[in-house]
């Protein structure tokens, strides 16, 4: 039978008819989910999906935000973790771990980035040293979300100093709750600690604990930070309306998830205040601020064109251009301008922050939050190569690393 | 959301118009027609209009056009801004057609439009006068009633190709009224009597500035006299938008030839666009021309719809445009290095062409103003 949206639409319907029961734990609900294929409907019929297309995706939440259903566990675990491990992992490793994602029983963080290895990720030191069928593994990872209550993590180590940076590295599943780690809040210049620093300190991983091949975890991780890419557009925010045990718990789940991004809309700029801002304030008066909200306002209608143009041209199936570093560098152009120009509307106010502060401290947060934007997802300066490099041919930066055995490269010297 | 790419049909007759320039306006024959008085060649302006038919592209077809719309005309222009092209289509179809299409009588756009359309008469917008403002409401040459006919009196500035157009399309009000009350477009023969006119020395060689100087001139009304504000307001707006394809044009050559050159010029024994300070001012400069390029056919689209917010995104696009192409110009005279500021080398006639396109028509200053003004902002002060 062939796969159309209004056959899966009908059979999903049917299903949540017969099956969603709002008084139902989250977790005996989520094993449901588990059984049925209908939690992620687009992994394989094996491994608790029904191997729909990807763009079936959209359907089968849509009609569970209808019948007001709870999915899978959100996270890194269902968003990250299990698609590299459908991927990359051996079927010991998937029985053993998809299951407690879909039901949220595992929480799984990212081991990815260290103090020193941020842009140059590939040059990370953390070490993964063979003792018979264990790795003892040691070093520290940073800006890992969630990670103060995840079971598992996805874990980058150096397990071979000899080759090419790119080489050594290997792919762990890794358990949090075992002596030797230790995470912490990681606090920022913003007030807020959204996320932690792990520090591991001869721990251990098994051999089977591997996701793909020792040596080869770079492509594993590419694969993550392919699928990572793919969540940044999809945003779902809708509260779950109704109630029941299964909606109430899911509601401590997601205040719990949603905890660290508490401050993200501050970290664009808030350009939506603007105008109202300064008509409140009598300062859309003064010709410098004017001058500077048409030119913020220029920018952000132009990059939104930009994006616009983008995807008319892909409807038209030509080639994609540079649409994505540029979305990112206007990002964060758009973010700082907003953030003068807020400065720039709240005058002396602008001192002031928390209830004292002006919009009851949210400048404040504004002026204070703006720098992460233009590090996070890959900084400025990065996306700027990647723009001279891969759409203006311009010829790559000289390396000194290449093909050299990492052992030999020069590193931090904190390292 | 208005249609932001060009069909597979437009990008075809860009090819076609870019081949044209490609021939007909390398680098020799804009700095031949630079230092050449008239500034343009009459013979590939009359294959333009021949072959092309850019001249009426955007005009309707009772009055000798192609029923094209802004969105077909800024292709026309993006190729003349890469080719720095040297031509009568600015002053005389931008400008001074679109002011006829959109302010004069049926009858007088029959006996006007055609003739510029076709090439065979070239006719200039008289508007700007002893003020930086670019607002036709701050005109103050008098139009006086005589007879059937008008005597106008005042002087004219920065009249582009004014010196040598057949005709002239002038602005006038009458006496006493103020803003944009008793606005009128007149016609002037470009030899009439009491006209001087003088080729100003300017910025860019590339278009021409004239100064006219009006003693009791002889001049027919274009449309209901007293009634031209409108006309000329959506005149300059579309004038904007169009300069704003021609700038984006000009941007992306200057992108392409200094990226070339960044690739091929070895300092320290590697090509400069390999230091990562020539690359990012490169990928400042792509990100600058991409934001303008969208913004530039955005505009276009919503004025071949006809769209209410038109003003403002003129004035949007004019400034964010003009800016854009600034910066690429000067970013490339900075890449270059010495080579780059010489007369020999191409960098300056587009550093000319980016500063002058700035400033005419108003500047980024200018239009951010009016932004603001049409965004209402310090609207409930100013009213008090």
């Amino acid at each position: 039978m062939t796969v159309t949206e209004a056959s899966v639409r009908a059979e999903v319907r049917a299903w949540l008819e017969a099956h969603w029961d709002p008084e139902l734990s989250l977790r005996d609900w989520r094993e449901r989910l588990a059984d049925s294929g209908w939690g992620c409907p687009t992994w394989p019929e094996a491994w608790y999906g029904r191997g729909l297309p990807l763009a079936m995706e959209s359907v089968v939440r849509q009609e569970f935000r209808r019948a007001g259903a709870v999915g899978i566990a959100s996270g890194g675990g269902s968003g990250l973790a299990a698609p590299t491990i459908l991927e990359h992992g051996s079927d010991e490793l998937k029985r053993a771990l998809l299951r407690p994602i879909i039901t949220g029983e595992h929480a799984w963080c990212q081991l990815f980035s260290e103090p020193g290895s941020g842009s140059d990720l590939a040059g990370l030191t953390t070490r993964a040293d063979r003792d018979g069928d264990e790795f003892v593994i040691s070093g520290q990872k940073v800006w890992n979300t969630s990670a103060h209550h995840a079971q598992y993590g996805m874990l980058l180590a150096r397990t071979n100093w000899d080759v090419p940076k790119h080489r050594g590295i290997s792919y762990f599943a890794f358990e949090m709750e075992q002596p030797g780690v230790t995470v912490r809040p990681l606090q920022q210049m913003n007030g807020y600690a959204s996320f932690n620093e792990v520090f591991i300190n001869e721990a251990r991983a098994t051999l089977h604990q591997v996701i793909g091949q020792v040596d080869q975890g770079w492509s594993v991780a590419l694969a993550t930070l392919a699928h990572e890419r793919r969540l940044a557009g999809i945003h779902d925010d809708t509260p779950l309306e109704g109630s029941g045990r299964a909606i109430e718990e899911y509601r401590e789940e997601r205040a719990h998830v949603m905890a660290p991004y508490v401050w993200y809309p501050q970290r664009y700029g808030r350009v939506d205040l603007i105008v109202k801002r300064a008509r409140e304030t009598g300062r859309d008066n003064d010709p410098v601020v004017r001058q500077e909200i048409a030119k913020l306002l220029s920018l952000q209608r132009a990059a939104g064109w930009t994006a616009e143009r983008a995807k008319q041209a892909r409807v038209l199936g030509r080639p994609p251009g540079p649409e994505g570093s540029i979305g990112k560098l206007c990002g964060s152009h758009i973010a700082r301008q907003a953030a003068d120009t807020h400065a720039l509307i709240s005058e002396s106010d602008a001192l002031l922050a928390g209830e004292d502060g002006p919009e009851a401290g949210i400048i404040a947060e504004i002026l204070l939050s703006v720098p992460g934007q233009s590090i996070a997802g890959g900084t400025d300066e990065i996306q700027r190569n990647i723009l001279a490099e891969r759409q203006l041919g311009l010829p790559r930066d000289p390396t000194t690393d290449a093909g050299k055995p990492f052992r030999d490269v020069p590193r931090n010297v904190a390292d | 959301m208005r249609s932001l790419t060009y069909s597979d049909e437009q990008e075809e007759f860009r090819s076609v118009v870019r081949r044209f320039l490609d021939d007909h306006s390398p680098p020799t024959e804009v700095r031949r027609w630079m230092e050449d008085d008239a500034g343009f060649d009459p013979a590939v302006w009359r294959r333009l209009c021949d072959d092309l038919g850019v001249g009426g592209l955007h005009l309707p077809e009772a009055y000798g056009g192609q029923a094209f719309s802004a969105v077909e005309q800024s292709i026309v222009l993006q190729e003349m801004g890469r080719a720095l092209l040297c031509s009568p289509y600015f002053g005389s179809i931008v400008l001074a057609a679109t002011a006829i299409a959109h302010g004069a009588t049926d009858a007088a756009k029959k006996e006007r439009l055609p003739d510029l359309a076709n090439g065979s008469q070239r006719a200039a917008l008289a508007f700007a006068e002893q003020t930086s403002a670019w607002s036709p409401h701050d005109v103050a040459m008098t139009a006086t009633a005589d007879g059937a006919d008008f005597r106008l009196d005042g002087s004219k500035r920065f009249v582009v190709d004014g010196h040598s157009a057949d005709g002239l399309v002038v602005v006038a009000r009458v006496p006493g009224s103020t803003g944009t009350d008793g606005l009128s477009l007149f016609w002037v023969a470009g030899d009439a009597d009491g006209l001087e006119r003088r080729r100003l020395e300017s910025l860019d060689p590339s278009r021409k500035l004239a100064q006219l100087d009006f003693a009791g001139v002889r001049a027919a009304a274009l449309g209901a006299p007293g009634t031209a504000a409108g006309a000329l307001d959506h005149t300059l707006d579309l004038a904007c938008i169009a300069l704003a394809h021609e700038m984006v044009g000009g941007a992306e050559r200057v992108l392409e030839t200094t990226v070339e050159y960044a690739k091929t010029r070895v300092q320290f024994g590697r090509p400069i666009g390999s230091f990562q300070a020539i690359k990012h001012k490169c990928a400042d400069m792509l990100v600058d021309v991409e934001l303008a390029k969208s913004t530039a056919i955005h505009a276009a689209a919503a004025a071949a719809e006809g769209a209410e917010d038109l003003p403002l995104l003129a004035a949007l696009t004019k400034a964010l445009v003009s800016d854009a192409y600034r910066t690429a110009a000067t970013e490339s005279i900075q890449i270059h290095g010495g080579i780059g500021f010489t007369w020999e080398h191409d960098c300056h006639l587009y550093f000319k062409r980016a500063r002058s396109a700035a400033i005419l028509l108003g500047d980024a200053t200018h239009h951010r103003e009016r932004m603001a003004r049409l965004l209402e902002l310090g609207a409930s002060k100013a009213s008090a």
